[in-house]
């Protein structure tokens, strides 16, 4: 997917003014915040839970090369087979020939986020493979031509009734639940479309949650089942995972997945938590003949050790977008990219660059609400300012924003000259004011009073009036 | 006990009456309040926009102004916070500016928190009649954790009704250069705050920063609201009856009728 993140002002701006959007994120970002809240104040221990994962995954990354030559291992030993992935071309490279070899034609996929990320829906398409995303959410924005709007909800953009016509225009099956008035008749018809694909398909690909070193198993959470269908009715099971999955063994994944259900939707546990291991063995009733993990970098490892370290620790629970007040106005698709929200303002910048990025990380009051919420107690805040300063230091913060701040900051380092100008400035705009103690506009302030009036300054600064106040 | 005071820039150059209810709470603690004369800004502007080595250039004197004093106190969480959080992390690289920094930063109190821990059950002497709702900017309720001690506080006005916002916890809006670099979303959120301002049946609404206050107090205004708007401070030192922010000479008057904007 081509980035517009370069665009963000005109994208958000569209997106303010589009009412359709505005009802759906309405709707949409309240029940988040209060389900993750209820569930958080329903574990007393949340707060060790969150140290106890920060730690593994602190541990983790310190070992990364051990454990994901461990995991190598164990999927090797289980009967499977893991391939390296430097770059999105290499990772789709890889889907491409297990498709190929097995003689594939359609590919049941499951939802994954790094699968946006290496855009292998395109290049299985362009290759000539039908692709059918099975995630509910996930489908609707395939067939919508939409990229996702939210790491876990990605239709979250859509209401109802949008998402009631698109199955009405492409949908002519008989026999299909009609009308579609209710979540539940839509849910339905999605299942009957959607089960004739699982049956029909010959690679399934999924996602992983986690990738677990001590036993070679990946893990995937999910609400519909349909990532167990995915994995396990077609023939190959192909894995798409990022190498900070990594967790070292299953004791310590229980500990994030606690984290992970509480912190995206609220809930103890998903209603599916499935932990895949090899193909099928001789004495299993069912699964794949052949199961594939393909391990995507995409310049991960250049962040361990570095300024963004400690954003390999998200496990993209998408709990910073649903508390971020700019995510909450403008949604997902004003980003421009994959990762929206704090997150991706975060990892947009060092995965299409800081030039087509810059924007994001400036969207933001640093309000800290999202370092607040995360489970793996990200210093999101931090960051963003850190691509700020790249920003800054590379020459590509606005020439504008640059004078601005290089006029003021020569004022500010000269206290007297400071006192004198602000002095000035201060008396005429209460003059200007005329006793109404605010401006309706202002030259120069027009961002600021296109929304509010501009509340004018009292009669001199409060510097001028300390010094007369101490004359004797 | 001697208090330097670091009025911020926004409270000298929008809401000096702030800067002098601080001094005059600070006083009746029994405080000898002193202004340093050097202070201009704390450099966050430039901080939160990258330039972290002008961030620096400003911060060093300030760090030299302020040292040397009993208590460092500052009218706002925001500026509070920089001083407090940042500054120790800006200088990581300097050991030596490292060290003073956080020598600052330990002395450093917004002041609200300050006041509560040092001023009694009953130190505060004013009154107030009338709903008063509390926002909380995002450096005091995050970065500080200053949350109860403005509420402990307003306790203390004899005749004030506390009342809660909805979504407190959720940014204003305003965000520094924030709000105009991004407009339509900083408007956005300002609205939606001022509308929680106005559901909660507030007379008044206080803050300890005045970044957040004039951002609220103006769009409150542009959409006509009655409510009146106020630093934290102002209204613990009793100064209530001068006109509120964004509020002009006249309309506090009792004799004036309020004629509100059309929006």
């Amino acid at each position: 997917m081509k980035p517009t993140s370069h665009a963000f002002s005109s994208n958000a701006h569209r997106a303010l003014h589009d009412r359709t959007l505005q009802q759906a994120l309405a709707k949409a970002g309240v029940g988040f915040v209060d389900k993750r809240r209820a569930a958080i104040d329903g574990l007393p221990e949340f707060q060790a839970l969150k140290e106890a994962g920060r730690r593994i995954k602190d541990h983790t990354l310190a070992n990364l090369d051990h454990y994901l030559l461990r995991f190598e291992a164990q999927v090797q030993a289980a009967g499977g087979r893991v391939h390296w992935a430097a770059t999105p071309q290499e990772a789709c490279a890889a889907v491409l020939d297990i498709c190929q070899k097995s003689g594939a034609k359609m590919v049941a996929k499951g939802k994954s986020m790094v699968g946006e990320e290496i855009a292998i829906n395109d290049a299985l398409e362009g290759a000539g493979f039908e692709v059918v995303e099975t995630d509910l959410g996930e489908y609707i924005i395939q067939i919508a031509h939409e990229p996702p709007s939210h790491i876990i909800a990605p239709a979250v953009h859509k209401t109802r009734q949008q998402i009631a016509d698109l199955f009405q225009n492409l949908h002519h099956q008989p026999g299909l639940t009609r009308p579609l008035q209710t979540v539940p008749q839509i849910v339905d018809e999605a299942r009957q479309v959607l089960r004739e694909k699982f049956l029909a398909a010959d690679v399934g690909i999924t996602g992983a949650n986690f990738l677990i070193a001590e036993t070679g198993s990946t893990v995937i959470v999910t609400n519909e089942g349909n990532g167990d269908l995915s994995a396990t009715l077609p023939r190959v099971h192909i894995v798409l995972a990022s190498i900070e999955k990594l967790v070292p063994n299953l004791e310590d994944t229980s500990v994030l997945l606690r984290l992970l259900a509480r912190s995206a939707t609220g809930q103890e546990i998903t209603s599916y938590t499935t932990f895949f291991t090899g193909p099928r063995r001789s004495e299993d009733l069912d699964g794949p003949e052949e199961f594939h993990v393909v391990l995507v970098d995409n310049g991960r490892s250049r962040m361990l050790g570095g300024d963004y370290h400690e954003m390999l620790r998200c496990i993209r629970c998408g709990a910073c977008l649903n508390h971020c007040p700019v995510y909450g106005a403008v949604g997902g698709h004003a980003y421009g990219w994959v990762y929206p929200g704090p997150m991706g303002a975060v990892l947009t910048p060092l995965m299409v660059g800081l030039d087509e990025g810059r924007p994001l990380p400036n969207a933001s009051t640093l309000c800290g609400r999202c370092e607040e919420v995360c489970p793996m107690a990200i210093p999101l805040p931090k960051m963003l300012r850190e691509h700020r300063r790249q920003e800054f230091a590379q020459r590509l913060t606005p020439p504008r924003a640059r004078w601005a701040l290089a006029a003021w900051a020569y004022l500010a380092k000269r206290p007297e000259l400071y006192r004198l100008a602000t002095r000035l400035a201060i008396k005429l705009l209460n003059l200007m004011s005329g006793g109404k103690g605010r401006f309706r506009s202002l030259l120069f302030a027009q961002a600021w009073t296109a929304a509010r009036d501009l509340p004018a300054p009292q009669r001199d600064t409060f510097m001028a009036q300390w010094q007369q106040r101490r004359k004797p | 006990m001697r208090v330097a005071l670091f009025v911020s820039c926004l409270v000298d150059l929008f809401r000096p009456s702030a800067g002098f209810a601080a001094v005059k709470l600070l006083e009746r603690l029994g405080a000898e309040v002193v202004v340093p004369p050097a202070q201009t800004c704390c450099g966050q502007p430039a901080y939160n926009s990258g330039d972290f080595n002008t961030a620096r250039e400003l911060a060093r004197p300030l760090v030299d102004a302020l040292a040397f004093y009993d208590h460092v106190v500052v009218p706002s969480g925001s500026c509070a916070g920089m001083l407090i959080t940042h500054y120790p992390e800006l200088f990581k690289a300097e050991p030596l500016w490292q060290a003073k920094a956080e020598t600052l930063a330990a002395r450093t109190r917004e002041l609200s928190a300050f006041l509560a821990e040092h001023g009694g059950d009953d130190f505060i002497d004013a009154s107030f009649a009338g709903k008063v709702a509390m926002h909380d900017s995002c450096s005091s309720r995050r970065e500080l954790g200053v949350l109860d001690q403005p509420r402990a506080l307003l306790g203390q006005v004899s005749g004030l009704e506390p009342v809660e916002l909805k979504d407190a916890e959720t940014c204003c809006g305003f965000g520094g250069t924030f709000c105009v670099k991004y407009p339509d979303i900083s408007g956005r959120m300002v609205s939606d705050k001022a509308e929680a301002v106005v559901a909660s049946g507030a007379d008044l609404l206080v803050s300890g920063d005045l970044g957040c206050l004039m951002n609220i107090a103006g769009r409150l205004k542009r959409m006509g609201s009655p409510v009146r708007v106020y630093h934290l401070a102002e209204v613990l030192a009793g100064m209530t009856s001068s006109p509120g922010i964004g509020d002009g000479a006249i309309e506090n008057s009792p004799l004036a009728i309020a004629e509100p904007e059309k929006p």
